[in-house]
């Protein structure tokens, strides 16, 4: 089936305005994907067509830099897509375990999506939430940190519901009120 | 020598309620150092303070960020830019996130005063695109910033005018090195480009641009307010200030915290992160993400966390993004994960890079799994030789380092895991 993209009247003034930061007509790419994978869930070949036609740029550009980065999603995904994290601390702390229990969980692999197209598993990079491992994000998008298997089951399940996991704000340590790093 | 730490109050992330919102902020002195500058100081006196003040970048490379602001030319007329390193994609780096989180509008005045001091028009904040929610707290904090009028045009009526824009990586840790973060900014895959030409003369669209890490800009302002010499009264003597430490790993309390340079990795520990989990000894020590090499825990008496000590240690203070590792971790395991990741993150454009990193992990993967020869830990330091210093940016030291040190510092461990080369006749 083919589906035909593209973008509102709102999305097009909203183009404008990202135009309007940059001083040339390619820099803009990446922010107005950004725009139509938010739209569209993914920037497959057509809607990277649509974002070139946009932008007066050729196809092959957008296609180079769609493929030069990992969030951009060149190819459709899960609705929701767990990123598990497995580099270096989340390594050492139990990220690899997470990774192989939602495997278990949902019966795919990391880099696979489940039949009814609701869950991709990826096993990515360092996501910058290292004191916090171990962590994924989910479709790009919110944090979930301190994992265990427990936390990871409520997750699916939430999700199942409907249910996003919320924002965690973890309290910088110093400013916490019993802080045992002061002498006495 | 360790510096004095347990009275420090954090001054880049201070203990106040809500500082990240903008009246907040302003009650509490924000943007008055902005206000004074564009008032009282000339571009250069600005520049000659933070030069003096020995602002040491906090990206990685620990440039002096005052000495960096005079390469920029003379201005011509034309567009100049500044580029903010908000990439943060070096693993066990989580601490510039804590300044979008707690203390934006610091990184905003931090970095307009960097704008007039070198006449610039725009920054162009570069945050990784993972980082979304943060990415959100910045952009809001700008658009707070617009509406008082403490950028955008004639700011706080002085006449001069600066912009400044969020743009959203999207999943490539080589966009953190400064040249690939202008080719993303400019809408391409980010490659590396060839120094020279370097980025003050030829940077954004061919036009001078400086590129400072987002910690580093965010201590701009203490340094107007206090003074060089108050900054340089901070932690080590080479390499002062306050420094946003990330620690993470085997560690009871892992986090960010804010304390002087200097402070020694037992300090860190043990003091502040609240000791080893379970008591556990230690066994590694990353100092400043995975691309600096490791110490042994029994080699870590007295190294304290500034680039001198760290020097002759054999080590490097990086992002100050700590792992800490126990007695029971499997280093050939690490490395092998350290080297997949450069591995993955290479953008390929030169062959010792490229190939380097793959044959680094396919070796350590067939050591991890047994099969490695006590030749295959000569083949190791023989490939991080060809790696070095052989290619346009620094991702293939950044690969090879871990890996060398790691076969020297940890040989047993690798031994360990080894056939013998040489097989005895039946
Ligand atoms: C492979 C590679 C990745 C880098 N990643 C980052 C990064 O994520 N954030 C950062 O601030 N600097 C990073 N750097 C360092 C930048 O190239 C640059 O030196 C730095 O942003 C300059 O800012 P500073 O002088 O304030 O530290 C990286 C360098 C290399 C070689
Ligand atoms: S060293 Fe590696 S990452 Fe850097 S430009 Fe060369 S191939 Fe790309
Ligand atoms: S190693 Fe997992 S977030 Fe950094």
């Amino acid at each position: 089936m083919k589906e035909n993209y593209e973008f509102s009247k709102e999305d097009l003034a909203e183009i404008e305005k990202i135009k309007a930061k940059y001083p040339d007509k390619k820099s803009p790419v990446m922010p107005v994907l950004w725009l139509a994978q938010q739209k569209f869930g993914h920037v497959e070949p057509e809607v990277q067509q649509l974002v070139a036609k946009t932008l007066d740029i050729p196809a092959a550009h957008v296609y180079g830099v769609v493929s030069f980065y990992t969030q951009y999603y060149g190819e459709r995904k899960g609705k929701f897509v767990f990123d598990v994290c497995t580099t270096l601390t989340c390594q050492l702390c139990g990220g690899y375990d997470i990774l192989h229990h939602l495997e278990d969980k949902l019966g795919i692999k990391a880099g696979e999506t489940t039949e009814d197209g609701m869950f991709s598993i990826q096993s990515v990079e360092c996501l910058g939430a290292c004191g916090y491992a171990p962590m994924m994000q989910i479709t790009n998008g919110v944090y979930c940190n301190h994992l265990t298997t427990e936390k990871v089951d409520k997750i699916v399940d939430d999700l199942k519901a409907g249910k996003m996991p919320e924002f965690e704000q973890i309290p910088f340590p110093q400013h916490q009120d019993e802080s045992n790093n002061k002498e006495g | 020598m360790a510096v004095e730490w347990r009275n420090f109050e954090p001054v880049l992330i201070p203990k106040i309620p809500n500082l990240h919102k903008i009246e907040v902020f302003e009650k509490n002195g924000g943007y008055q150092q902005l206000a004074k500058v564009l008032k009282e100081w000339t571009p250069e006196k600005v520049v000659d303070e933070v030069k003096a003040a020995n602002i040491r970048g906090r990206g990685g490379a620990g440039f002096n960020a005052g000495l960096k602001w005079s390469f920029m030319p003379k201005p011509d007329g034309k567009p100049r830019y500044i580029a903010a390193n908000g990439d943060e994609s070096e693993p066990g780096t989580f601490k510039d996130r804590q300044i979008f989180e707690y203390n934006p509008h610091l990184f905003i005045e931090g970095a307009t005063i960097a704008g007039f001091a070198m006449h610039i028009d725009a920054v162009y904040v570069y945050i990784r695109g993972e980082y979304k929610d943060w990415i959100d707290m910045m952009q809001k904090a700008i658009d707070d910033a617009y509406a008082k009028g403490y950028l955008g045009k004639n700011i706080m009526g002085s006449g001069y005018d600066m912009d400044m824009y969020v743009h959203s990586g999207a999943g490539a840790y080589i966009c953190g090195e400064e040249s690939s973060l202008m080719e993303s900014l400019e809408g391409k895959r980010g490659y590396p480009r060839v120094k020279p030409p370097f980025p003050a003369q030829k940077g954004l669209w061919g036009r001078p641009t400086t590129i400072n890490n987002i910690e580093t800009l965010a201590n701009v302002p203490l340094v107007i307010k206090n003074g060089a010499d108050w900054y340089k009264s901070i932690g080590a003597e080479n390499h002062p200030g306050p420094v946003l430490y990330g620690i993470s790993g085997h560690i009871n309390k892992p986090g960010v915290y804010e304390y002087p340079t200097g402070m020694s990795i037992h300090d860190l520990i043990y003091e502040v992160c609240g000791g080893m989990r379970g008591g556990k000894k230690i066994k590694a020590v990353i100092p400043g993400g995975s691309s600096t090499p490791p110490l042994r825990g029994d080699q870590l008496e007295g190294v304290c966390m500034d680039a001198d000590s760290l020097r002759t240690a054999g080590s490097m203070m990086g992002t100050a993004g700590m792992i800490i590792m126990d007695e029971d971790t499997d280093i050939v395991d690490v490395v092998w994960r350290i080297s997949h990741f450069y591995h993955h993150e290479s953008c390929g454009q030169c062959t010792p890079c490229r190939d380097g990193t793959g044959f680094l992990e396919k070796t350590l993967i067939k050591i991890k799994d047994g099969h490695g020869e006590m030749r295959d830990l000569d083949l190791l330091l023989d490939l991080c030789t060809q790696m070095e210093g052989r290619t346009i940016c620094a991702l293939a030291d950044a690969a090879a380092w871990p890996v060398r040190y790691a076969v020297t510092r940890f040989r047993e461990d690798f031994e360990k895991k080894v056939k013998n080369t040489v097989y005895a006749l039946a």
